[in-house]
C-alpha cells in the first residue's frame, strides 16, 4: 500500500474515472493548465486536452449550469468550484435545477453530476475562503452531499460520485488536503459506496459525530481522551444526506451518550439534524443531553490568526468537550 | 432554404391549433375547471417559425412557458396539453408536478424548465458544449422572454456560447412586457439583439409576427451553428395579447387602445393575409382548418377531463434517479 495525500487522493479518482470513461469531463476555473489552485487537477488536462478538461469563464452559475446541460445530454461533468464560498452565484443553478431535475420531469431527466468544492477553515483564508456550505444543501432532496474525510474514502467516494446517475455536492476539506495521508492501495480500483456513515473507531462511553476535517480532529481527541479512560466511539459520517439515521442511532442506543462536532456555525448547521435524529429516535437511550460543539454564530471564519482560532474547533476543545460528556 | 407551399401552409396551421388551444384554455379557466394558464397568443409565429428551421426531434430544445406553437411543432400533443392544464397523471412534462407549460418531452429531445427565469439558457449552453465535444452536427434552441435577458442567468451562458463558439441559438420573445414592466425597463438598447453583439455573437432583430421572416432568420442561424462557426441571439418583436397570465389583470398597467393597437400585427392575421396574397390561403382552407382545430380541441378536452389524477402518494417520488419508475 501507499500512502498519500487527500488531494491526491481526489486527482487519482478523477484521472482514474476520465480514463474510464468518456463522458466524464472536467469544467471549473484554472483547472486546465494550472491544474487547479488546489493543484487537485494537476496533469489531467496535458493528459486529457482541453476538451476534458474546461478553463471555465469566471462564472460559478454557469459552471453548474452548462454541466446541468451536458449531463442532460448524456455527459457526465465534473464541476469545480474553486472555494465553497463561491458556490452562492451557482446556489439558483444547484437548488432550482440539479436538484429538481428527476422530481419535476417525473424521472424523463436526471442529472448525473459532480460539483466539487474545498471547504472549511483554519487555513488564513479569512471570511471569503473558508466557509462550511453544507447546511445549505443538506436541505435539499434531490441532491446526495459527501463530505470525506480520509484519502481512501475520498478516492472511493469521488469515484463513486461521478458515477452516481444524480446529482453530487462534494465537499473537500481544504485544510486537510496535505496534512491528511493514509493509505490508498494503488493496484486495485476503489469505490466507496455513496449513504453509509462508518463507525471509524469503536467505544463504549460516547458517540462522536464528524465529518470532514473535524473527523481528523476527532479521532486525535478520541485518542487524547482513552488514554484519560473515557472510550470514545467516532463515527464518521461522510454521507451527510441522504441522512444515514440509522448508523447514529445504532451508536447513541450503545453508548448513551452524543457529541456533534462541525466547524460550519452552530445554529440550524448539520448537527441539528443529527441531533433531532437522535431526540426522536434513541430519547430512551439517553444518559445526557445531546451536545454540540461547533463553530459560534458569526458570519465566518476571520481572518486574523487568534480571531480564526477562537472560532475554529480543534482536538483540544473536542477533547474538553469529551471530558465534560463523559462526566454527566 | 425555400419553403413549399404545403409547408407554408402547415405553418399556418400549427399557429392555428396553438392559438385556438389557447383560447380554449382561458374558456376553461373563466369555467373554473382548471387552476391557471400562461398564454402564448400573439407569439405563435416566432415559434413556428424558430422550430420550422430545426431538425424536429433530432436538434434540442430548452423552450420556456410561452412556447406552445413551438412544442406543438415538436410533435407535443393537444391531449397533452390538456391534460398538463388540469394536473393530470398522464401528462408528459412531469406527471402533474409542475404548473402547465413548463414543459419537457424527452421524446422530442425537450429539456425540462423551472419557473426560474432564464435558467435554461445554461442548459441550452451546455447541451451545446456536449454536442460539440461529441462531433456532432445537432445544434440547440434556448427561448427566452425579453425581460429574462436583465438575469445574470442569460448574460454567463450567452457569453460562454460565444466563446466555445456552441452550436446554439437563443431566441428571445420580446413581446414588450415582464408581466407589467415595459421593455424600456430591461435595456437601454433597442433590440436584446444589441446586447448579443457586446458579448461577440451575432444578434438578428427580426419581425416577430411573420412567421417567414423568422424562419429565415433561423435558417441562416442554424445553418451557421450546424456548421461550427458558433451562436446566434434571435431577438423576434412581437406583442403579448393576453393579461401575463390567468393571476394577472394588465389594466392595472395598459390602456386598452395600446392593446387593440397592437392586435392589428396579430400573427395570425399577418401571416393569413400574406398566405391569402399568394393565393395559398382560400377561404375554403381555411374553414376547414378550424373545423379540424376544434375538433382537436374537443378531443383533447374530453379525453383530459376523464384522465384519472395521479395518486396523492405518488408525490413522494422520485427524487433521485434510482427511483424513477418505468410503469
Ligand atoms: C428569477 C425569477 N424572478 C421572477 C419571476 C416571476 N416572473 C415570472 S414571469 C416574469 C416576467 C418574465 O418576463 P419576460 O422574460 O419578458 O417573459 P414573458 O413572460 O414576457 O414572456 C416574472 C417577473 C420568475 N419566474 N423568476
Ligand atoms: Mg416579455
Amino acid at each position: 500500500m501507499t500512502e498519500i495525500t487527500l488531494v491526491e487522493a481526489i486527482r487519482q479518482a478523477m484521472d482514474e474515472e476520465l480514463a474510464r470513461d468518456e463522458r466524464v469531463f472536467i469544467v471549473g476555473e484554472d483547472v486546465g493548465k494550472r491544474g487547479g489552485v488546489f493543484r487537485a487537477t494537476v496533469g489531467l488536462f496535458e493528459k486529457y486536452g482541453e476538451e476534458r478538461v474546461i478553463d471555465s469563464p469566471l462564472a460559478e452559475l454557469s459552471i453548474v449550469g452548462v454541466g446541468i446541460g451536458a449531463a442532460l445530454y448524456g455527459m457526465r461533468p465534473i464541476c469545480e468550484i474553486q472555494f465553497a464560498d463561491f458556490i452562492y452565484p451557482a446556489f439558483n443553478q444547484i437548488v432550482s435545477e440539479a436538484a429538481k431535475m428527476c422530481y419535476r420531469s417525473n424521472g424523463e431527466w436526471t442529472v448525473p453530476m459532480v460539483i466539487r468544492a474545498p471547504y472549511g477553515g483554519g487555513i488564513g483564508g479569512g471570511l471569503y475562503h473558508s466557509q462550511s456550505v453544507e447546511a445549505f444543501f443538506a436541505h435539499v432532496p434531490g441532491l446526495k452531499v459527501v463530505i470525506p474525510s480520509n484519502p481512501y474514502d475520498a478516492k472511493g467516494l469521488l469515484k463513486s460520485a461521478v458515477r452516481d446517475p444524480n446529482p453530487v455536492i462534494f465537499l473537500e476539506p481544504k485544510k486537510g488536503y496535505r496534512l491528511i495521508r493514509g493509505e490508498v492501495p494503488q493496484d486495485e480500483e476503489i469505490l466507496v459506496p455513496i449513504g453509509p456513515a462508518r463507525v471509524s473507531r469503536q467505544g463504549s462511553d460516547l458517540s462522536l459525530f464528524a465529518y470532514g476535517m473535524m473527523h481528523y480532529y476527532a479521532l486525535q481527541a478520541a485518542q487524547k481522551a482513552a488514554e484519560e479512560g473515557i472510550d470514545v466511539e467516532v463515527v464518521d459520517l461522510r454521507t451527510l444526506y441522504p441522512v444515514d439515521r440509522e448508523t447514529i442511532l445504532t451508536s447513541v442506543r450503545k453508548t448513551g451518550k452524543a457529541l456533534i462536532v462541525h466547524e460550519d456555525n452552530l445554529s440550524g448547521g448539520y448537527g441539528a439534524e443529527v441531533a433531532a435524529t437522535i431526540a426522536e429516535g434513541a430519547f430512551t437511550d439517553l444518559d445526557a443531553p445531546v451536545r454540540r460543539l461547533c463553530g459560534p454564530d458569526v458570519p465566518a471564519v476571520p481572518f486574523s490568526h487568534p480571531m480564526q482560532e477562537w472560532f475554529m474547533p480543534n482536538p483540544q476543545k473536542i477533547l474538553q468537550a469529551i471530558r465534560e460528556l463523559a462526566a454527566f | 432554404m425555400t419553403l413549399s407551399d404545403e409547408t407554408r401552409l402547415e405553418m399556418y396551421w400549427m399557429m392555428l391549433l396553438s392559438r385556438r388551444l389557447d383560447e380554449r384554455a382561458w374558456v376553461l379557466h373563466r369555467q373554473g375547471k382548471i387552476a391557471f394558464h400562461i398564454s402564448g397568443i400573439g407569439q405563435e409565429a416566432a415559434q413556428v417559425g424558430a422550430a420550422y428551421a430545426l431538425r424536429r426531434g433530432y436538434d434540442w430544445v430548452a423552450p420556456y412557458y410561452r412556447d406552445l406553437a413551438l412544442m406543438l411543432c415538436l410533435g407535443y400533443e393537444p391531449r397533452e396539453f390538456m391534460l398538463s392544464l388540469m394536473g393530470k397523471r398522464e401528462e408528459p412534462s412531469s406527471g402533474g408536478r409542475q404548473m402547465p407549460s413548463h414543459w419537457s418531452l424527452r421524446r422530442a429531445n425537450v429539456v425540462s424548465h423551472s419557473a426560474v427565469v432564464a435558467t435554461q439558457c445554461s442548459h441550452a449552453t451546455g447541451i451545446g458544449l456536449a454536442i460539440k465535444m461529441r462531433r456532432e452536427d445537432k445544434v440547440v434552441l434556448a427561448s427566452l422572454g425579453e425581460g429574462s435577458t436583465s438575469q445574470g442567468e442569460w448574460y454567463e451562458a450567452v457569453n460562454w456560447a460565444a466563446v466555445h463558439q456552441l452550436p446554439v441559438i437563443f431566441l428571445v420573445e420580446n413581446n414588450q412586457y415582464a408581466i407589467s414592466v415595459p421593455v424600456e425597463k430591461q435595456m437601454a438598447v433597442p433590440s436584446a439583439a444589441d446586447r448579443a453583439c457586446g458579448l461577440g455573437l451575432r444578434g438578428v432583430a427580426v419581425d416577430g409576427s411573420d412567421v417567414f421572416a423568422v424562419h429565415q432568420a433561423f435558417t441562416e442561424a442554424v445553418e451557421l451553428a450546424r456548421s461550427g462557426k458558433g451562436p446566434t441571439l434571435i431577438e423576434a418583436k412581437m406583442y403579448r395579447i393576453t393579461p401575463h397570465s390567468s393571476d394577472d389583470d394588465d389594466r392595472t398597467y395598459r390602456s386598452r387602445e395600446e392593446v387593440e393597437e397592437h392586435k392589428k400585427r396579430d400573427p395570425l392575421l399577418v401571416n393569413r393575409r400574406i398566405l391569402e396574397r399568394d393565393g395559398l390561403l382560400t377561404a375554403s382552407r381555411l374553414e376547414e382548418m378550424e373545423s379540424r382545430a376544434k375538433k382537436m380541441v374537443d378531443e383533447a378536452v374530453q379525453y383530459a377531463e376523464q384522465a384519472p389524477y395521479p395518486a396523492a402518494e405518488e408525490a413522494a417520488y422520485p427524487v433521485y434517479a434510482e427511483e424513477v419508475r418505468h410503469d
